[in-house]
């Protein structure tokens, strides 16, 4: 064990882990909003994200930029990042709306038991990233340097750049506007009372198919922009990333308290951190050893999170 | 109705029965077509799935050959087999035994890598069905006593002190830190590489490999805080150009040494040319100017893509086998002897194994390649010591 | 919308899919009404099918089924021991009504733990046969099994999956990582079961895979055996009083807590079978044979045969497992199919749980549930 290194690096993995992190809490709020609603881990969320991030490079690539494109000019990165952005939001909100659609709404109308739904989930994430993975020809695809990584400022000797304060700025403000949206609006309402009982809610007269796809496209939207977050950051995409991304998203999102918005955050920031703690206690390669082990305690030992479960009854 | 059924179920128990008894006089196949011409050549390695790059690029590499044999044999082709082992070395027995099935085909370029090497190797040794492979290079393939294996370039044991020597020597580096992916390949290398500098090693650091990690922040951070003159990273491409786009995003200009496993024109589009440009790697090959003639050329052609990192050498291996057989030697017995006595120049290197069907030491040369202006192009030879 | 307007109740509704069933269920009742011997002849029957299976020039005659791409007999050893872990991982998911997507984690357990005491490049080099370490290998993955099922056996469904799932990627992560257990290096040179033929040569070798593929396929009617013993005893019916309703079996003073481990440890010890079994056929043994697919294609397999069901268990590895080999080497409109084969894999695993949830030759007991559930369809739906 390396403490040396973990101390003499604490600020910088730290603030590397919160950005990390926060791509792990907007992907972790698709989770715990399907499952607040429908007790349902949407296995296939993970490949709603992939769907975003291809859609945003794509999209880059539409406008002839690709991984040596050097974009200058605060107006035109904006602009790029503004219409990639929306693009990966239609995207994933688009892909997870077709999930729900072809692989859970027929199994809810047969009241079929849980394990069937886990397994068309299962089912409709390898198909789906297999397909990215056959059009792609299982190469990495770039995308464009659009946001400088020259750092800004330090806070305790670890350099910020405007990608971390962009990844963690976005992902705050895409939770806060959802935060809002379910507990202030009208349909958020719709929400919250279908997560508390969803039959009692159809009889007072809300429309349940209608909230559920509602759930489906707000989290697909959050994974979107995750996707262009994700692609801003690491500016290369793989077909198979999803998969363990959303593993770990989940995690963070158990490790907060599935079906609680504010659990996402606070364990997706969590789970970056300890992660990159890890790394550079035991080194780089036990970083998802530690993620997983993280999961598996706290499940034995708190399963309902740090937060607390449930989307309906925390703050209904 | 019943009468019938059990007269169906009688007539299948005994046609089972007799197909079982049929069976226990059924040994290992008769090799030895001794035909001169319809023979076939195989290749063995991943086609599909995240460890394919590779594999892509030792099969064109052998269609090359393959083609350009054919053309100048019109009477009297060779047919290229591919066998897609996805790099797993759970399927690699099941293929091994399709090639051995086929008594046409008498030699194997491949397999590509060193796990399914080591899950192949037994049954091609037993069949004796000479293999070579271009690009697996754990060394305790040699030293299992198969007399089928062959190896077209050198293990790690001798490109991994070669980057040591160029990263001390040339690079005059006095602080380094060593990534590498934990692949057979990667590991091995990086343990060379570590032995050769000594102390000057100042933190070393593992990752992912194979497309599954693609965020490096950790290590990135580690690099940075060593405050070092030289990256070595033991590894294939993919990760590779992650980490040195990472590391430079984060303001560390020290430069990249990696093996030939990320000399590849993928390395430098997934790094980006800029954060590319300067990286150092080493090859067990030698450069396009000396003994490649039309190589790059014919191979686009046929391809329609640049050759990557062990197309040249994979286009030797299959060159070796296929003049075994325009010497007619058409038995797998005949290629085996043919390709144990070979000597000869290819375009990646100068070819005679030694014991153990390792590559002659005196034949390996060790070059460095330098990326500059987006491409890779030769720095100089590194002498061996 | 609270207006309760109930779908067409299957018996409405005529057509193909109601023939089919029909049919299928004459075939069942006919099964079920034939005389005993009857049916001890077709199981004979299919029985020396199988081990007949694997010699030339018996599969030559059968037309498509060989596998164009491989080997067909090393391929049946793949799909043997698929069958094998899918009987095993049954118990748990069909029984027990566990969800286990950790399943080949065992499996690795297994196959460490033959490689580590046999192989010479292992660092403690005990070097002992293959045939004393098997013991071993199953008695450790049953401890580990038990050690993951203590804490881990409260939670209940989703969350179950998750921890299973989060262990076998440890498992891999480990065995990826740790020096101990050599990552991508291996172990080499494992040795083979033991056994020679009169005249000297061993009886298991490396080119002939028939050998191998009859030893699983006789250990699989062991195990079946022994598994269908079980299910009738009272741990069986503790097992379906468990999987129906977990509280009303604790209510009736079944122990839950136990007998869930139970299922745990019986389903793990026949993994690390199959993992003994793995290694000492195939030689070597790296961190690149426990990808996390494949614990999920084990869990589609016994699903999709029908859990619940040993011969729905036993189909649904078979199939599985010989389809995506299957595509192998076959060519449609230029590409070669098994570039696609996870991509059908995954629309099969949706269509079928759409239309048919229960699997393919379903657990009655179960067909019954899925069809009481549907009755049950909520208002608003």
């Amino acid at each position: 064990m390396n403490f040396d290194d973990l101390f003499s690096n604490f600020a910088q993995y730290t603030t590397t882990g919160l950005t990390q992190g926060a791509i792990y809490a907007l992907v972790a709020l698709g989770y715990t909003l399907v499952y607040g609603v429908l007790r349902l881990i949407n296995f296939a969320h993970s490949e709603v994200f992939i769907a975003g991030a291809f859609a945003a490079i794509w999209t880059w690539n539409g406008f002839g930029l690709d991984q040596n494109s050097q974009v200058s000019g605060v107006g035109s990165i904006l602009f790029y990042l503004l219409v990639a952005m929306i693009v990966a939001a239609i995207a994933s909100a688009g892909t997870a709306t077709v999930i729900e659609r072809v692989a859970y709404r027929p199994l809810r109308k047969r009241n079929a038991p849980p394990l069937a739904f886990l397994i068309t989930a299962i089912g409709a994430s390898i198909a789906i990233s297999e397909a990215f993975g056959v059009y792609t020809r299982r190469l990495p695809e770039g995308a464009p340097i659009l946001v400088s990584t020259k750092p800004l400022f330090h806070v305790f000797g670890a350099p910020i750049d405007a990608v971390q304060l962009l990844t963690v700025g976005a992902a705050l403000a895409m939770m806060v506007a959802l935060d809002m949206f379910v507990n202030r609006s009208r349909v958020g309402r719709g929400i919250r009372a279908v997560a508390q009982d969803a039959n009692t809610a159809a009889l007072m007269g809300v429309n349940k198919d209608r909230i559920i796809l509602i759930v489906f496209i707000a989290g697909g939207t959050m994974a979107g922009v995750a996707g262009l977050l994700y692609d801003v950051r690491i500016q290369t995409l793989t077909y198979s990333v999803g998969f363990l991304l959303g593993l770990k998203a989940f995690t963070a999102a158990v490790l907060g308290g599935i079906g609680n918005l504010r659990g996402a955050l606070v364990g997706g920031l969590l789970l970056g951190v300890i992660e990159n703690y890890a790394s550079g206690l035991f080194g780089s390669q036990w970083k998802d050893f530690a993620a997983f082990a993280v999961l598996v305690v706290l499940l034995m030992f708190r399963p309902t999170g740090l937060l607390g479960e449930s989307l309906g009854r925390a703050r209904a | 109705m019943r009468q019938k059924l059990t007269r169906v179920i009688g007539g299948v128990a005994m046609l089972a029965l007799v197909a079982g008894g049929a069976a226990c006089s059924s040994g290992g196949e008769e090799t030895a077509s001794g035909d001169k011409c319809g023979n076939k050549i195989a290749f063995f390695g991943a086609l599909t799935g995240s460890s394919a790059a590779l594999g892509i690029n030792e099969n064109n590499g052998v269609k090359l050959a393959v083609d350009k044999y054919n053309k100048e044999n019109a009477d009297c082709k060779v047919e290229l087999v591919e066998l897609d082992s996805q790099g797993s070395p759970d399927q690699a027995p099941g293929l091994a035994q399709k090639a051995i099935d086929d008594t046409k085909i008498l030699g194997i370029v491949g397999p590509a890598y060193s796990g399914e090497s080591e899950a192949a190797g037994p049954l091609f040794n037993e069949a004796g069905l000479p293999t070579i492979t271009a690009s697996a290079t754990n060394p305790t393939l040699a030293q299992q006593g198969w007399k089928t294996f062959f190896r077209a370039v050198g293990n790690d044991l001798s490109q991994g002190p070669a980057a040591g020597n160029y990263i001390k020597n040339v690079i005059k580096a006095d602080r380094v830190f060593v990534i590498d992916d934990q692949s057979a390949y990667g590991a091995g290398l990086s343990q060379e590489v570590q032995k050769v500098l000594g102390s000057a090693v100042v933190g070393t650091d593992k990752v992912q490999g194979e497309g599954k990690q693609t965020e490096f922040s950790a290590v990135v951070t580690k690099v940075k805080a060593a405050n070092v003159k030289a990256v070595f990273y033991g590894g294939y491409y993919q990760e590779a150009g992650l980490i040195r786009k990472q590391l430079t995003a984060a303001g560390v200009t020290a430069p990249l040494v990696a093996g030939d496993g990320v000399n590849d024109g993928a390395y430098i589009t997934s790094a980006g040319a800029a954060a590319a440009e300067g990286t150092i790697l080493t090859c067990p090959c030698q450069p396009a100017t000396e003994a490649r003639g039309t190589f790059i050329e014919e191979f686009k052609a046929l391809n329609g893509v640049d050759p990557g990192t062990y197309s040249d050498t994979a286009y030797d291996a299959a060159n070796i086998l296929l003049a075994g057989i325009k010497d007619g030697k058409t038995t797998r017995e005949g290629l085996l002897e043919f390709v144990k006595g070979y000597s000869g120049e290819g375009v990646a290197a100068s070819y005679k194994f030694v014991e153990g069907g390792e590559l002659d030491p005196a034949q390996v040369k060790v070059w460095a390649f330098k990326v500059t202006g987006g491409k890779v192009v030769p720095d100089q030879e590194i002498p061996k010591s | 919308m609270t207006t309760t307007v109930n779908p067409p109740s299957p018996e409405q509704r005529e057509g193909l899919r109601d023939r089919l069933r029909h049919g299928r269920e004459a075939v069942a009742q006919r099964w079920h009404h034939a005389p005993r011997w009857v049916r001890w002849v077709l199981l004979a029957a299919v029985i020396v099918f199988f081990y007949a299976l694997p010699n030339k020039e018996f599969y030559q005659y059968l037309g498509p089924i060989p596998t164009p791409g491989a080997n067909f007999t090393q391929v049946l050893f793949t799909v043997s021991i698929y069958v094998l872990m899918a009987v095993g991982l049954n118990i748990v998911v069909g029984f027990a009504g566990l969800l286990d997507l950790g399943y080949f984690g065992f499996f690795a357990v297994g196959a460490y733990t033959v490689a580590v005491l046999t192989s010479p490049s292992s660092d403690i080099k005990t070097l002992w046969p293959w045939l004393l370490v098997v013991p071993i290998a199953i008695a450790l993955t049953m401890v580990s099994g038990v050690m993951l099922g203590t804490p881990t056996l409260r939670l209940r469904g989703d969350y179950l999956a998750l921890v299973t799932l989060g262990f076998a990627e440890m498992i891999r992560i480990a065995a990826v990582s740790s020096p101990f257990l050599k990552g991508q290096r291996g172990f080499n040179q494992i040795p083979h079961p033991p056994g020679q033929y009169t005249d000297g040569k061993p009886i298991f070798g490396v080119l002939d895979a028939r050998p191998y593929y009859w030893l699983v396929l006789t250990l699989i009617i062991v195990v079946v055996i022994g598994v269908r013993n079980l299910t009738h005893s009272r741990v069986g019916r503790a097992w379906i009083s468990i999987r129906e309703d977990e509280d009303a079996a604790q209510l009736m003073g079944v122990p839950t807590f136990k007998f869930k481990l139970w299922a745990f440890a019986a389903g793990a010890a026949i993994a690390g079978l199959a993992g003994a079994l793995f290694a000492g056929k195939q030689n070597f043994v790296n961190s690149q044979n426990f990808e996390l697919l494949n614990s999920i294609i084990i869990l589609a397999a016994v699903i999709f045969g029908g859990s619940g069901n040993i011969v729905g268990a036993i189909v649904g590895g078979g199939l599985v497992a010989y389809m995506i080999e299957r595509f192998r080497g076959i060519e449609l409109f230029g590409v070669e199919l098994y570039e696609y084969r996870f991509l059908f894999f995954g629309l099969v695993l949706v269509v079928m749980m759409i239309f048919r949830p229960q699997g393919l030759i379903p657990n009655r007991r179960r067909a019954a549930e899925f069809k009481d559930r549907r009755k049950e369809v909520t208002v608003g739906e």
